[in-house]
């Protein structure tokens, strides 16, 4: 709750930073706020477990405040990743977006209602829209904002339509009133009711980008700034699954016959669709960004197994974190490597870059390997947990196809790893980076790591 | 605590290794390698003494809410595969001082870290433990075969990639289905191996089938069993002589024991009513791995060809579920083992002597060195089971365990006596005997690390055919065991 107020405030902070010119100190006062806002976070658990706030319009419990942990440690790392990002124009302005989307973001692991989530879901996504277009002078960039845009807009509509129609059938917009409508009068709602389900299914879909409503995805992804793109399929993604999460299973849980069969065709599809398409693609931004089609498709798996009470929750967590996590270290070598070759991810960029720069290699070998599920990191552990959840349901099917989508998977996470240490590269002078990615770089693969070792500290986090 | 640093040795001389340079990671390597031999034959002796002894051992919890124990020990079986494991890398390393390998630091590293997670997969007392070791130990061979293979090398060791882990995910779900049957009674769900015994002995037949194909098709792919063997004689072929004597020497037996231990206690109902086809698939494989392997004019391909053969025996061996069987398995999996890692070499010198491992372009070796021409000959009889040389006692027994289970399957599969030596001896005859090739002109004299290895390889081919009752009472002792869980 207190992270949400600091975070407001520094972004209010941002945009006056230009009018009282302390813009200098506006990084590491961002930083130093969002340590602030985690460590507060702490002081927070187990404390305010069921005290409403603002009219019950937003509830920080335990759940809330882990998932805000995870985002505020990932929009950590992600500053530090996008400390080039804020040194030309606009800083301010790109500052305040940033933070803005943060608060959005943190807003919807903690909705208790449904105009909360329809508000928190619009605050992450319009400054996502103008972040996505924020190289004004670029194409890509444009297009990228642009469709953005239009795929958010429509899928927002589709989200307000859905939230009326459950309104009418249960007159109630609170979360827990509109549980208890359903356990109550599971056999007599109307039928517009389960269409709002179902459209307030559709709209979430399209938010984290699930086939086949992920079309925009790989255009936006690939279109972004790079850091951009981090931000989207990290921060962006682990709020999209927090609020999903909330309304699936807990919400609806109760009416999981109308969207449980829809959602398992829909996992189907993406891990299909993602991982086929992805195993096609030259440029390694677009392979990512198909691949995170797949990382969500596994997300939603843990949330179909939706009769496992929190050990769903925690999956989703710990899934959450160790793609983020991995991600954050994948775009920071993306970034730089594209840099080099002036804007190009393609594959052929990374070719001897075990040669260029041994440190990067590595790095991206192990986030690779956590992308791809390889024991003992982190990614492992998160596919293992959704596995374990639905195995002996009768889902079994999915975990076989999810398994053979997998090794698609390891095929084009392997072809970044054949490239930088088996082909030649094109130039042979080294990679400077930042020590400050560097450090970031390593802190992230260790992260990896440590994850995958002791995974108790995010499994067990619940009790 | 043995049993503990059995497992932390390698992977800290692997890291150490990877901070050396130059030839001092190759000493440093075969120093540790040496060690860590000397270390199993402490936890040999110990077991002798004492096999309940604390020291073999450790028992930590890993992931307290799940049931995940960090929890190995040394049994009967586990003993032997540690000590064939620790025996083969030192022999391995020091086969390795003749070739210049780029980067020596990172190789040796990964051989041992490899090294490491091979004991793990030999030691593991818990489901999970044993799946992460299992997977562990595809990684550094997967590097060694890409970085340092042969040409073509990405595709071929690709393919490798993906069908071993296709078949090790498959596993892990299989796994994943007993372990949610465990602790009906508790409430406690456990990855221990009693207890996923005890889970997947109460399942009902169908679901004993689901989990016995899905682990089955792990092991087969590991081995590799008709017809998931495809990718191995190519990977065999491209991979570095290193790396191709841990996968043929080692990895393979991972297969092979995975069977013993986690597949036939887990699923007996599935066994009785799949088993057959397993068989039959291995029996085929035995005969259709010889054909091929009798028209194969590259050494290296033959000598892999020969491998899916004789693991075929093996795994029918072990599928029969007979006392002999099993233990059958247990003689031959270290047997073949020491053999193939010292005709691989030969290949290897070969190779290195006469730049060519074409069959036909060979001739007349052993006009140049007679030396060179017994220790191929001594491995070579061990390999094709001459009595009194290693192979013997396997196969020997392997066959009498099928025999037990079926007398049709057994005459099938003692084809592979008389195929084995059919390609084996014409092999040696071609490249050895005969009228002297050009190519053999410049044969000459064998390095001195090469000599060394082959001496070792032969002593151990004769001194194990000799005198096996040591290891062949282990391997009864861990098959009895088995045999009692099987119930």
């Amino acid at each position: 709750m207190k992270g949400l107020f600091i975070l407001s405030g520094l972004g209010i902070l941002a945009m006056l930073a230009e009018i009282f010119k302390f813009k200098k100190v506006l990084y590491p006062l961002v930083l130093i706020g969002i340590i602030v806002a985690y460590a507060l976070g702490f002081t927070e658990w187990n404390a305010n477990f069921n005290i409403p706030m603002f009219s019950n319009m937003i509830r920080f419990d335990n759940v809330a405040l882990a998932f805000s942990g995870v985002i505020l440690a990932t929009s950590f790392f992600w500053f530090i990743l996008a400390n080039d990002y804020f040194e030309k124009d606009h800083i301010t302005d790109h500052f305040a977006l940033v933070l803005f989307a943060l608060v959005g973001a943190l807003m919807l692991t903690a909705f208790s209602n449904m105009t909360t989530l329809f508000l928190g879901i619009e605050i992450l996504s319009i400054p996502m829209y103008v972040l996505a277009a924020s190289r004004k002078r670029d194409l890509a960039s444009n297009e990228a904002g642009f469709k953005y845009l239009i795929m958010g807009s429509f899928a927002s509509g589709f989200l307000l339509f859905g939230i009326a129609l459950i309104y009418g059938a249960t007159g109630s917009f609170d979360l827990m009133a509109i549980r208890a409508y359903i356990s109550h009068n599971g056999s007599e709602l109307p039928a517009f009711f389960y269409a709002g389900v179902l459209l307030v299914l559709v709209a979430m879909l399209f938010k984290v980008s699930a086939a086949p409503f992920h079309f925009w995805a790989p255009d936006v992804y690939e279109g972004s700034p790079t850091v951009i793109t981090a931000l989207m399929s990290t921060i962006v993604k682990t709020a999209a699954f927090a609020a999903f999460m909330r309304l699936f299973l807990v919400t609806f849980g109760g009416v999981n016959e109308t969207w449980g069969m829809i959602l398992s065709v829909v996992i189907a599809l993406s891990l299909v669709v993602s991982n086929i398409t992805a195993a096609a693609q030259q440029s390694v931004k677009r392979m990512l960004a198909y691949s995170s089609i797949s990382h969500a498709a596994f997300m939603l798996m843990a949330i179909l197994a939706n009769n496992r009470g929190m050990a769903s929750v925690s999956a989703i967590l710990y899934y959450s974190l160790a793609y983020s996590i991995g991600s954050i270290a994948a775009f920071t070598v993306v970034y730089h490597v594209s840099k080099e070759e002036n804007g190009s991810s393609n594959l052929e960029a990374f070719n001897g870059l075990a040669k260029r720069h041994p440190l990067m290699a590595v790095c991206m070998t192990v986030a690779m390997l956590s992308l791809a599920g390889i024991p003992v990191t982190s990614g492992f552990f998160a596919k293992y947990f959704v596995f374990s959840l639905l195995i002996g349901t009768s889902f079994n099917w999915l975990i076989i196809l999810a398994i053979l989508t997998s090794a698609v998977g390891v095929y084009y996470y392997f072809k970044v790893i054949i490239a930088m240490y088996f082909k030649a590269p094109a130039k042979h002078d080294g990679i400077t980076i930042d020590s400050s990615h560097a450090v970031l770089l390593l802190l992230t693969t260790l992260i990896t790591i440590a994850l995958g070792l002791v995974p108790n500290f995010v499994i067990e986090i619940f009790g | 605590m043995l049993v503990g640093l059995l497992i932390i040795v390698p992977l800290i001389a692997g890291l150490l290794v990877f901070g050396t340079k130059g030839k001092a990671s190759h000493q440093f390597a075969l120093g540790f390698s040496i060690v860590e031999f000397a270390l199993s034959l402490a936890a040999f002796f110990q077991y002798h003494h004492n096999p309940a002894s604390s020291e073999l051992i450790l028992n930590c919890t890993w992931v307290e809410s799940l049931g995940i124990h960090f929890a190995v020990g040394l049994d009967a079986l586990s003993v032997l595969m540690v000590l064939l494991t620790t025996f083969l890398v030192p022999l391995i390393i020091l086969s390795s001082f003749k070739n210049e390998y780029e980067k020596p630091n990172a190789f040796y590293g990964l051989i041992l870290i490899m090294q490491m997670a091979l004991v793990g997969v030999f030691a593991a007392n818990d489901g999970f433990l044993f799946y992460v070791f299992w997977e562990l130990a595809l990684i550094p061979i997967y590097f060694i075969c890409l970085l340092w293979g042969g040409e073509n090398r990405g595709a071929i060791t690709f393919k490798f990639f993906v069908y071993t882990l296709l078949g090790s995910l498959f596993m892990l779900v299989g796994l994943i289905y007993v372990y949610s049957h465990t602790g009906v009674d508790t409430g406690i769900k456990s990855w221990a191996l009693t207890d996923l015994y005890a889970a997947g002995k109460s399942l009902d037949i169908n679901q004993q089938s689901f989990v016995f194909w899905c682990i089955f098709l792990a092991f087969g792919i590991k081995m590799p069993i008709f017809p998931l063997h495809t990718w191995q004689p190519d990977t065999y072929v491209n991979a570095p002589t290193q790396g191709t004597m841990l996968l043929s020497g080692i990895m393979l037996k991972m297969g092979t024991f995975g069977l013993i231990k986690w597949l036939l206690p887990l699923t007996p109902l599935a066994l009785e009513k799949w088993g057959g086809l397993a068989i039959g698939l291995s029996v085929f494989g035995i005969i259709y791995a010889s054909c091929i392997a009798i028209v194969q004019k590259d050494y290296k391909r033959l000598i892999a060809y020969s491998s899916i053969a004789h693991v075929g025996l093996i795994a029918a061996g072990i599928l029969s579920c007979t006392q002999q069987g099993i233990q059958g398995g247990v003689m031959q999996m270290l047997a073949h083992g020491i053999n193939v890692v010292g005709l691989f070499l030969i290949a290897d010198i070969l190779l290195r002597h006469t730049g060519t491992r074409d069959i036909d372009k060979l001739g007349g070796i052993r006009s140049m060195n007679g030396n060179f021409a017994v220790l191929f000959l001594i491995i070579m009889l061990g390999s094709v089971a001459l009595p009194l040389t290693n192979g013997f006692v396997g196969e020997f027994l392997l066959i009498n365990g099928v025999y037990q289970y079926s007398a049709t399957v057994a005459a099938f599969a003692g084809l592979t006596v008389i195929l084995g030596a059919v390609y084996m001896l014409r092999s040696y005859q071609n490249i050895m005997l005969g009228e002297r090739k050009d190519s053999a002109i410049a044969f000459g004299s064998l390095d001195g690390t090469d000599k060394l290895v082959l001496y070792i390889v032969c002593f151990a081919v004769i001194a194990f055919g000799v005198y096996p009752k040591p290891l062949n009472d282990l391997a009864e002792e861990g098959t009895k065991i088995i045999m009692q869980n099987l119930k």
